[in-house]
């Protein structure tokens, strides 16, 4: 117990997942959508670190330097796009984006 | 050679070919004109295989090609001309001659002109085969190729439901009967590992009696549907709803006919199984009398016709049961001529009499139809057996034959049919040609049939004539194939009696029946007679309803059978399940169609219940590989 | 001793910080909440030796990327209460923990490769800025530049995603002619 192994921040990344999927399937204003999935990238990136910390290997931090600087991009576009939506309906609610109905 | 070989083999083909070009187009008299050209070069080249064949020449074979070499079956597309098939050949050739010749004529005003010298062409073609061909397999082709040819002449006609219906039976009752003969053809091939004549034939010396017993009992069944025989003769008398040159071509001396030269060329096999043969002789004999009692009192003159055919078909198995090979051979050669004969004449009234068949309404045509007159009437001497006709020379020595062989009731039977026969074709002709002009109350107007027709026919009537005095030639040309028996008996003074004996009755029996029927008393048969209303008339006149009961016990039954089948298994089972396959797609697809919404929530949670999915396999699959020992002795254990 | 202290204070913290991210209702605390979760989940990096990183996570995601959705979140009218239409509770909440406890079997599994190598191996000696920037710049240095190019592209987009008045230049108009176009917007308000 008083010992952190790799196992525990496993067990650690894996319950941020499952929060951040609890979020994801349960938001239906899309910005807040856009936070639960931050949290599966960071959940994600924990696990990066921490094998590479317990494997003594490099490719775990660079792998998770490089999910930071797509999440970043992400979030841009992924606003912008809001954004226009936004402008055109005049709400950001997930139930009235059924146009790919059927 | 073999060119004539080929030349008599592939004329008709062609000729058929030709004319099948000209199927739909209106009446083209050329095709008729072609077609005879070929068929009558097809019978040039075996009139000189024929000569050669005489003049001692070896039998000619020629394998054109392998059709199947597959393991130890080895079927080639063989032929060869030897005595019995160049015989065979010989008469085929010439009545479908004759028969094409005078269809130029019949079918006239016919709209399926051309479709019907295809037809009767492509006939041909099939009967060549199935004579010259020098295998069983071969022979089988032939065979299901003439049943094919005549199910499409007799049904010709086929915007008439009994034609139709006629042609259906006729085919049907071959296919079963054709059965047998496959059986028959199986085990010869089962037993003796070829299907050649020459092979098989020396192979049976080798085998046992109770195999080739059944052999010979499978391939006679096939001979029974082709030659009707009791029980499968009702096709022949319905046939008669083709055009009368078929009924001429087919029905008299070429399909029909296929039976009884299956049994010669079979000889060595059923010489080896004299019970057998006595069955065929046995069953021949009643054949004979069976048909001939139903002629008796028809009142269609094609009808009776076929039943005089199917009487002499009887002496002819009744022939080549005994043993007496060359004698059966004779007689089909002499039959199919003045038959022939007889069903054109026939046709010739049956063109005159605006297709009325009931020969009661006819009467004193010999005054309009002089040369018809002649015609029929020397054929039915022919068929009656009067010396010197062609028939006497060979009836007499079927007889001969029976009676040397001590076969008695075989002759009794035979010697009484001969005299029905007498009486039967003398009652026809006396009804149709003589006596006073019935036709007029009718209002139908005769004339007399084309001139070239009447020309077509006269070889017919020659050969019907003199073909007796071919008996000792022939007698040498088979000699060599067939076990040619001189059927001796023991005094001369028998012999006499019974020559004259048959003659004096055959005789008495035309007088009989010019006397009750050539007088002027005689008027339609409306149903009110005494004689119509007694039982064996009625018994006879409805085939001693036969036909009936086969519709009543056999084809009703099969019916109901057949709906059952569709109704319950068909259409609730097998395109249940068919359809019940397209319904399960059908129904995944409408409820997964829901799956789509739209609304990225749902997606998503989707997405996540996917994964899920994965997880578990992952985890299920991982346990897997790491108990991977374990989990193999335990299916070990359970005897997978 | 520390470390263990140290871990599961951050991960109490990190796990409701989430927490509340996902279940309020309110979007600025869902906002502020995320934010210093993120924070926090640096503290984890810094736990585990990857300095630049947690460096990184700071300046990125607390900095920039919450600066981003703060900004987004001026556009929207978050002060009324989010109205969130039910899905089954039950579903999501339970495929989540059904998913969380495989994910903890996998990995609870004793890992089958004792004999990993490391491909790019951490010197102890060296700081782990000097380790990363060493690798970055030559081994990794092609995902580097391609990433560059798409946060060019990300801001191009964003740029144009959510511009006004776009397809003049100010720059290239003279000083008289912003001065008009400012009057008649002017104009059309007032009037």
């Amino acid at each position: 117990m008083m010992e952190i192994g790799l196992n525990h921040y496993l067990v650690l990344s894996t319950i941020l997942f499952a929060i951040g999927l609890v979020g994801v399937m349960r938001r239906k204003n899309l910005l807040l959508l856009f936070f639960a999935t931050e949290i599966l990238l960071n959940s994600v990136n924990i696990a990066f670190a921490a094998i590479s910390h317990f494997y003594g290997d490099l490719t775990g931090q660079m792998f998770a330097f490089f999910v930071i600087a797509i999440a970043a991009s992400e979030v841009a576009v992924g606003l912008g796009l809001l954004i226009v939506w936004h402008k055109r309906h005049g709400n950001i609610d997930l139930d009235n984006l059924a146009t790919m109905k059927g | 050679m073999e060119k004539y070989l080929y030349i008599a083999l592939f004329a008709p083909l062609v000729s058929s070919l030709f004319s099948a070009l000209f199927t739909a187009t209106p009446k083209k008299t050329f095709t008729g004109i072609v077609a005879s050209l070929l068929i009558f070069s097809a019978f040039a080249s075996s009139t000189v295989l024929l000569m050669y064949i005489l003049n001692g020449g070896e039998p000619v074979h020629v394998e054109m090609m392998t059709w199947m070499a597959t393991g130890d079956l080895y079927i080639p597309f063989g032929f060869v001309v030897d005595q019995i098939s160049v015989t065979m050949m010989m008469v085929v050739t010439l009545v479908s001659t004759v028969v094409h010749i005078y269809s130029i004529g019949y079918m006239d005003h016919d709209k399926g002109f051309n479709r019907f010298f295809s037809y009767l062409s492509a006939f041909v073609f099939s009967m060549m085969i199935l004579v010259m061909s020098d295998n069983y397999a071969g022979l089988f082709i032939g065979w299901e190729g003439v049943g094919l040819c005549s199910w499409l002449l007799i049904g010709f006609w086929f915007h008439k439901e009994s034609a139709t219906w006629a042609a259906n039976e006729a085919f049907i009752m071959n296919r079963i009967a054709d059965l047998g003969m496959l059986v028959g053809i199986f085990l010869i091939y089962w037993n003796t590992g070829t299907l050649q004549y020459e092979g098989s034939f020396e192979a049976f010396a080798h085998l046992d009696t109770e195999t080739l017993s059944w052999i010979g009992i499978f391939l006679f069944i096939g001979a029974m549907g082709k030659s009707a025989q009791f029980p499968l003769h009702t096709w022949l008398a319905d046939a008669m709803e083709g055009p009368t040159p078929v009924s001429a071509l087919i029905h008299a001396a070429t399909m029909v006919t296929a039976g009884v030269y299956l049994v010669v060329r079979s000889n060595e096999l059923y010489s080896l199984i004299p019970h057998v043969g006595l069955f065929i002789a046995s069953l021949g004999a009643f054949v004979a009398l069976f048909a001939a009692s139903m002629a008796l009192v028809n009142r269609d003159m094609k009808r009776v016709i076929a039943y005089s055919t199917l009487s002499q078909l009887g002496y002819m198995f009744a022939a080549a049961g005994l043993g007496a090979y060359w004698v059966a051979l004779f007689h089909l050669m002499a039959h199919a001529f003045f038959k022939a004969l007889l069903f054109l004449g026939a046709g010739n009234v049956m063109h005159a009499m605006d297709s009325e068949l009931d020969p009661f309404k006819m009467g004193g045509l010999k005054k309009v139809m002089k040369w018809t007159y002649i015609m029929m009437t020397l054929a039915s001497v022919a068929l009656a057996g009067i010396f010197p006709l062609a028939g006497f020379f060979s009836k007499d020595t079927i007889l001969e034959a029976a009676f040397a062989e001590h076969h008695f009731i075989i002759y009794s039977v035979l010697l009484f049919t001969a005299g029905l026969t007498a009486f039967y074709s003398f009652r026809l002709t006396a009804l149709i040609f003589e006596g006073e002009e019935r036709y007029k109350l009718f209002g139908i107007h005769p004339h007399e049939a084309y001139k070239f027709m009447l020309v077509g026919m006269s070889p017919l009537l020659i050969l019907a004539i003199i073909a007796g005095a071919f008996r000792t030639t022939f007698f040498e040309m088979v000699e060599e194939l067939l076990s040619a028996v001189e059927y001796h008996i023991h005094s001369e003074v028998t012999l006499w009696i019974m020559t004259i004996g048959t003659q004096a009755f055959v005789v008495l029996a035309i007088i009989f029946a010019y006397k009750k029927y050539n007088n002027s008393r005689i008027s339609v048969p409306d149903g009110t007679s005494k004689m119509e209303n007694s039982f064996a008339y009625k018994l006879l006149i409805n085939q001693y309803y036969i036909p009936y009961a086969y519709d009543k016990y056999l084809v009703a039954p099969y019916r109901e059978l057949s709906d059952i089948f569709w109704t319950h298994i068909d259409m609730k089972i097998v395109d249940a399940s068919v359809d019940g396959i397209a319904g399960i797609v059908y129904g995944t697809g409408e409820k997964t169609r829901t799956m789509q919404s739209g609304n990225l929530s749902t997606m998503l949670t989707w997405m996540v219940a996917g994964t899920l999915g994965m997880l578990s396999l992952a985890v299920v699959f991982g346990l897997a590989v790491r108990y991977s020992g374990e989990i193999l002795a335990i299916l070990s254990g359970l005897g997978v | 001793m520390f470390e263990a202290i140290a871990f599961y204070l951050f991960a109490f913290l990190t796990i409701s910080m989430f927490f509340i991210t996902v279940t309020t209702s309110q979007a600025l605390y869902a906002l502020s909440a995320l934010a210093a979760g993120m924070i926090f989940i640096s503290a984890f990096f810094f736990i585990l030796g990857a300095d630049f990183l947690g460096a990184i996570q700071i300046i990125v995601y607390t900095g920039a990327v919450m600066a981003l959705y703060a900004f987004g979140m001026m556009f929207f009218d978050t002060t009324r209460e989010l109205k969130e239409k039910q899905g089954n509770k039950y579903i999501i909440v339970g495929m989540s923990a059904i998913a969380a406890v495989l994910v903890v079997a996998i990995f609870s599994a004793p890992m089958l490769s004792t004999n990993m190598t490391a491909f790019y191996p951490s010197a102890q000696d060296i700081g782990n800025t000097q380790q990363v920037g060493m690798v970055l710049f030559t081994k990794y240095l092609i995902p580097f530049e391609l990433a560059a190019v798409m946060l060019l592209v990300a801001m191009i987009a964003g740029i144009v995603l959510a511009g006004k008045k776009m397809d003049i230049s100010l720059t290239m108009t003279s000083e008289t002619d912003i001065v008009t176009m400012n009057n008649e917007t002017n104009t059309k308000v007032l009037s």
